[in-house]
């Protein structure tokens, strides 16, 4: 599979191997092309006949008598038209067969390596940069099944030359053998082709993927750019990998260059080599002049197949390499393991307890040491840390969107990683730091599929105080949002992030400073409707956050810096036990007085 | 265009390049490509030698056959000899002149194609924001990458063949008319069909492909978004719903695909039928000639060898017609993007330069609304002095980031202007404006590198320790240190390896190191810690002292700093004064607005 040691080199069996995939997952439509490839082949040396036919039958007669029958006119062009009409047939189901055999295969594969992204954690995500997946799902694939194109042409011309080879047994045996050197001749040739050009495929591959990932960077963060007038250092860095990726192609294609007429012209020299042998052979008086010609004749006619297949081998570097890189994402190994345990279905809120859990990113610098707490069904935890504390961090494993090097996260007693996929988001929300819209409709991004009227999309809007916004939008609930919700302001995608998860009447919502972009008058009221909201159905709220308000509602403070819970209590509580925490909340409170008076205030230790 | 153009110019769409015709598209592709002309001539020369080589060959082996081996007095050594030496000649001419061929295309082509990837990257950057916006990045992405190899694909393999088939082509219809008129009227007589077709056809293919090049973007976007929105739904459970959509997206394009290859398999084997209706014709008419002319059957057959030299490029023709459909529409899509008009028009050298210091803002009468919008910000008409620290404040939704992206001139005002120094944005200089304005703007980005490297946008080539020191200026310093690896933290992707409040702190320190003159910062610390945020308030009012800054924050303690307070409510200007002065306007937007505030903060 994809081990480093085979990633090197290519040979032609990967190809036929990689081929071999396709022809295996569309057997029909693989063979429907096949047939007519060789029906346009058969159809083509039937052609001759024809002409032969006709000549033989029709035309010299026809001189020779200085009159012709219609009825001998309508068989000439009766014939002439049938082997038209059904080699026509042939190229329709030679080609669109290969189309769409090499369509769907792309398909396939797509579908396959999207799944996988679905699948695969975030912290593979947070590995593999968008651009590069994008190659690996979009050009990886399609260099991978280019060959289809090419391939009923060429099986349908190994048809052809088989039924050559045989007329050129059937005429001088030893003839016969120096004619089919040109066989080898060609493995050779293409043997040294994959040679030479699979490690440049790999790399010009490699550059695509690169390139993209360049472009999808910098048009994403187009406005930063923008705002620093970095435009001509970012067309230098992307300029630099297009040049990269321009040599590498320039060099591949002198080596196709060399490859290609070199295989062309290998059937004519087979050609010279049995004219030479055959003159010797003829002289001495072994063979016939007419077998010389025949084997000769036959030879020409095989060298267009030859080419044929040459585009097809052609093809193969590229497509072991787009497969080998489509491959990995598929065998890409991580994927979270889930049990088939079940929450209770209740309105009750739920019971979260994190035990223990330790989580670095880095292993040298552990980030949560040992985080211990209970947050009982229906209450209201506050937590609160300085910057890079490890909140966001603590609320993605409780969301299992990672998990704990060691500890437990059990919502409602259970171990998250023992239920069955799907229950926790059923049970549990979290509205993130940042904000994420998709591009789709308002009512789209707050339902999220989810089976829930428009009605209560609007109750949840309101909760959110988006319902005011959202009316005075042209389309309403119908107006689209744009990429990321480009359309909007920044409070007002939070609200709809904030909606989203409202809407799912969650029994564990999380907020990880989900109003930040709020006014604080509007703040204010969202916080009271969620109160209401939250005791109306005894959901439980975990809330990271600094204003005190919000602090306020919560029955019970947990305090967290440099990865610990450093106290736990009441905001009261804490405030009278803890300076550093008093410090980190309180902030604003030190400049009620004069900010000019207050500047000597320091700061130190509630920042890491 | 002038820079000064008064009508409304925010929100161009992006040129889809779909209006611009076949022939069209190939002339604008040369020109933004100068590379493709280059030695166009000998590469012409070198093709017409391959292929005529490809003919010499059969033809010489025919010739020995027939003359050589067959011949009436037995084989002929001399004869053969002479054969096989032009035959081999023959080869290795025809194989140097196929290799030059193509190793001159490959070069020209990737040349030419690296620069126009390159150009229409760096027009991307220079359209206005909200042209951008109109497209889905995995679409642009799609423009510079995957058209432009399918265009590579056309000029290596399809471009010179085609002509060199219709020069065949018409070889073999001057043969054809020296051997006889009426048979070679005949003969294009039968394929006067697919001739008269091949518009149609070409009408066909190239709607058919522009919807497949559409769904190539389509797919890229709707791959994308779940890979860039991995965290939401997770976290929601939507992994079925989101890969339905992909699974859609998939499906169309391969049905876009499908439908453009009927078309092209449609006539191409129209092509086949009319080479039998030629067959035909030549053999049935040769006949009748006979009757009333000189036609002999020797005649007839000499033709009906001429018509399968005419068949064969004909065929080959056809074939790259279509498939250039695909390559053409590529081709429109990137130089669609070079066609839209980059209508913040840059003044360039002739712009007018800011000087250094302090800058004054003046609003004079502005007016905006979003493209097919309602009117976002309604006559804002004020002055900042320069020097001064001014807060926005106001509502979600109220205006407040339009305004600042007014004042950077990330997009133009649809009524009055923005004047800095006294100067119209859009007559200064961008290079000056960026020099001395710098936006940290809500939405905060970070390219996947170090935070060295990042911070670097701000100064290019700044050294480690001018960054410490303005991180030790900013009051962030005791953050910096105490990251394991430093200055040379990977960010990650958007910056997602760090913490939101940790990402803000890179924005910051990357527009401070950039040493503006103005200072625009919108919503710059909303996810810091109070004790941190305070800090750098602290620090950016002594940093500030000589410049301008606005800054547009919920968190009112910025605001009570300020020197002066602008209250932004529904697009207007509502208030505006010291903090002092505002609070104790009664029943005003802004006392309203701190009372909450304050009840926030002030208790448990
Ligand atoms: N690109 C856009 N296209 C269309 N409408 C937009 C766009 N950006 C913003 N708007 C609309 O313009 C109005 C003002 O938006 P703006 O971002 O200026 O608000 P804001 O005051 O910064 O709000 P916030 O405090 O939430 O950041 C909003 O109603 C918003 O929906
Ligand atoms: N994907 C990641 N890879 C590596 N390090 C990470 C990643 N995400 C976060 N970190 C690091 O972990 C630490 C804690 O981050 P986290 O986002 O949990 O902080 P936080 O408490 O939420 O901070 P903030 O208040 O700024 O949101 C930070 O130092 C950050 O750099
Ligand atoms: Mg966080
Ligand atoms: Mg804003």
């Amino acid at each position: 599979m994809g081990k480093d040691a085979e990633l090197r080199g290519t040979t032609t069996l990967d190809g036929f191997r990689v081929l071999w995939v396709g022809v295996r997952r569309e057997p029909k439509v693989f063979t429907v092309a096949t047939l007519g490839a060789v029906l346009f082949g058969v159809l083509t040396v039937a052609d001759a006949w024809v002409l032969g036919w006709s000549t033989q039958h029709v035309l010299i007669p026809a001189f020779d008598n200085g009159e012709i029958g219609t009825d001998m006119l309508v068989w000439v062009f009766a014939l002439f038209m049938a082997v038209a009409i059904l080699r026509a047939a042939g190229i329709v189901a030679r080609r669109l067969g290969g189309g769409i055999m090499y369509y769907r295969m792309q398909s396939h594969t797509r579908r396959a390596v999207t799944r996988q992204y679905l699948a695969l954690p975030m912290e593979w995500h947070q590995r593999h940069p968008t651009g590069q997946l994008l190659s690996n799902a979009y050009s990886d694939v399609e260099a991978a099944w280019s060959p289809i194109m090419p391939l009923p042409m060429a099986l349908g011309t190994v048809v052809m030359m088989a039924i050559a080879v045989v007329q050129m047994f059937l005429a001088d045996t030893v003839l016969a053998f120096v004619g089919l050197l040109v066989f080898p001749a060609v493995v050779a040739a293409n043997l040294l082709y994959q040679h030479y050009s699979s490690p440049l495929m790999t790399r010009a591959q490699g550059l695509r993927a690169e390139v993209s990932e360049i472009a999808h960077e910098s048009f994403d963060g187009a406005m930063v750019v923008k705002t620093l007038g970095r435009e001509t250092e970012e067309t230098d860095r992307f300029g630099a990998k297009a040049r990269e990726l321009r040599d590498v192609n320039i060099r591949a294609g002198r080596i196709r260059a060399v490859f290609d007429p070199a295989l062309a012209s290998l059937p004519g020299l087979g050609v010279l080599v049995v004219l030479a042998v055959g003159v010797a052979r003829v002289t001495s008086g072994a063979t016939e002049a007419g077998d010389v010609v025949t084997v000769a004749y036959l030879l020409t006619i095989v060298s267009f197949p030859i080419r044929a297949i040459g585009w097809l081998l052609g093809e193969f570097p590229r497509s072991v390499v787009g497969y080998r890189r489509a491959k990995a994402v598929l065998d890409a190994r991580g994927s979270m393991e889930w049990g088939d345990a079940e929450l209770p279905r209740t309105e009750q809120g739920a019971l979260l307890q994190l035990e223990d859990l330790h989580y670095s990113y880095d292993a040298d610098s552990p980030l949560l040491r040992g985080v211990d707490f209970d947050v009982r069904p229906g209450r209201t935890v506050a937590l609160v840390g300085p910057t890079a504390s490890g909140k966001s961090t603590l609320t993605s494993l409780m969301t299992r969107l990672v998990d704990p090097d060691s500890g437990t996260v059990r919502v409602d007693g259970r171990d998250v990683t023992e239920l069955r996929k799907g229950q926790l988001s059923e049970s549990v929300s979290l509205v993130p730091q940042t904000a994420f819209m998709f591009d789709d409709t308002v009512r789209d991004n707050v339902t999220l599929g989810a089976d829930v009227t428009d009605d209560e999309v609007w109750a949840a809007l309101r909760t959110a105080q988006a319902d005011g916004f959202v009316a005075a939008l042209p389309g309403g609930l119908d107006s689209l949002l744009g990429e990321r919700g480009t359309s909007l302001s920044g409070g007002q995608r939070q609200r709809l992030s904030l909606a989203r998860a409202l809407v799912r009447r969650p029994r564990l919502l999380i907020l990880d400073d989900a109003t930040s972009a709020v006014d604080p008058e509007v703040e204010a009221r969202i916080l009271a409707s969620l109160r209401d909201d939250v005791d109306g159905s005894a959901a439980s709220l975990v809330v990271v956050a600094y204003r005190k308000a919000t602090i306020s509602l919560a029955d019970e403070v947990v305090h967290l810096d440099e990865g610990r819970v450093v106290g736990r209590g009441t905001h009261a509580e804490l405030l009278a036990s803890s300076p550093a925490y008093a410090q980190l909340v309180n902030a604003y409170e030190v400049d009620g007085t004069p900010l000019a008076s207050s500047t000597g205030v320091d700061a130190e230790g509630t920042t890491r | 265009m002038s820079a000064t153009t008064s009508e409304p110019t925010s929100g161009t769409k992006m040129d889809s390049g779909e209006e611009i015709g076949a022939l069209a598209t190939i002339r604008l592709g040369m020109l933004y490509s100068p590379e493709l002309r280059e030695g166009l001539g000998w590469t012409l020369v070198l093709a017409v030698i391959a292929s005529c080589g490809q003919i010499v060959v059969p033809i010489a082996v025919q010739q020995t056959l027939d003359k050589g081996l067959d011949g009436p007095g037995g084989p002929r050594f001399d004869y053969v000899a002479w054969m096989g030496v032009l035959a081999a000649f023959a080869i290795v001419v025809t194989s140097v002149a196929s290799y030059a061929m193509t190793s001159r295309l490959f070069t020209t082509s990737e040349h030419g194609l690296a620069t126009l990837r390159t150009k229409a990257f760096r027009h991307v950057h220079d359209l206005p924001l909200l042209t951008q916006n109109t497209e889905r990045r995995g679409a642009l992405v799609s423009r510079v990458t995957s058209d432009v190899d399918q265009v590579s694909q056309f000029l290596v393999f399809g471009g010179l063949i085609f002509i060199v088939s219709i020069g065949q082509m018409l070889v073999a219809t001057v043969l054809m008319l020296v051997y006889s008129w009426e048979l070679a009227a005949v003969v294009w007589l039968c394929f006067a069909p697919l001739f008269l077709s091949i518009r149609w056809f070409q009408k066909k293919l190239s709607a058919a492909y522009t919807v497949v090049r559409q769904q190539v973007g389509v797919l890229l976007g709707a791959i994308s978004e779940p890979v860039v929105g991995a965290a939401v739904v997770r976290t929601y459970g939507v992994e079925d719903r989101t890969q339905r959509r992909i699974d859609t997206a998939i499906q169309d394009w391969q049905d876009a695909y499908t439908h453009a290859q009927t078309y092209t398999v449609t006539s191409f084997s129209l092509g086949g039928l009319s080479a039998g209706l030629a067959n035909a014709g030549v053999i049935i008419v040769g006949i009748l000639l006979g009757f009333t002319s000189d036609m002999t059957p020797g005649r007839v057959l000499a033709f009906a060898f001429l018509v399968t030299l005419f068949v064969g490029p004909v065929q080959m023709g056809t074939q790259i017609l279509t498939d250039a459909q695909n390559a053409i529409a590529s081709w429109r899509r990137v130089l669609g993007i070079l066609e839209t008009p980059a209508d913040l028009v840059d003044p360039g050298a002739d712009g007018e330069t800011l000087p250094r210091g302090p800058i004054d803002v003046r609003f004079d009468h502005v007016g905006f609304a979003y493209p097919a919008g309602p009117p976002v910000l309604r006559d804002i008409d004020l002055t900042i002095e320069a020097g001064t620290r001014v807060a926005i404040v106001g509502e979600t939704g109220s205006g407040k980031s339009t305004f600042a992206k007014l004042l950077t001139r990330l997009m133009d005002p649809t009524e009055g202007s923005v004047l800095l120094d006294g100067i119209d944005v859009r007559r200064i200089d961008a290079r000056s404006l960026r020099r001395s304005v710098v936006l940290v703007p809500q939405e905060g980005f970070l390219f996947d590198d170090t935070i060295a490297a990042n911070v670097r946008y701000g100064r290019l080539g700044a050294s480690e320790d001018e960054i410490r020191a303005s991180a030790l200026e900013l009051g962030i310093d005791d953050w910096l240190s105490g990251l394991p690896r430093g200055l040379h933290t990977p960010v990650g992707q958007r910056g997602e390896s760090l913490s939101a409040g940790e990402r803000q702190l890179v924005a910051l320190l990357r527009a401070h190191l950039a040493d503006p003159d103005l200072l625009v910062l919108d919503e710059a610390t909303s996810a810091v810690d109070p004790a941190l945020e305070m800090q750098i308030g602290r620090a950016l009012e002594r940093l500030m002292q000589s410049r301008t800054s606005v800054t547009i924050a919920h968190r009112l303690s910025t605001a009570e700093s300020a020197d002066e307070v602008i209250v932004v409510d529904k697009g207007r200007v509502v208030q505006r004064g010291p903090h002092a002065e505002l609070v104790t306007q009664a029943g005003s937007v802004y006392s309203g607005l701190h009372a909450s505030w304050t009840a926030q903060h002030s208790h448990a």
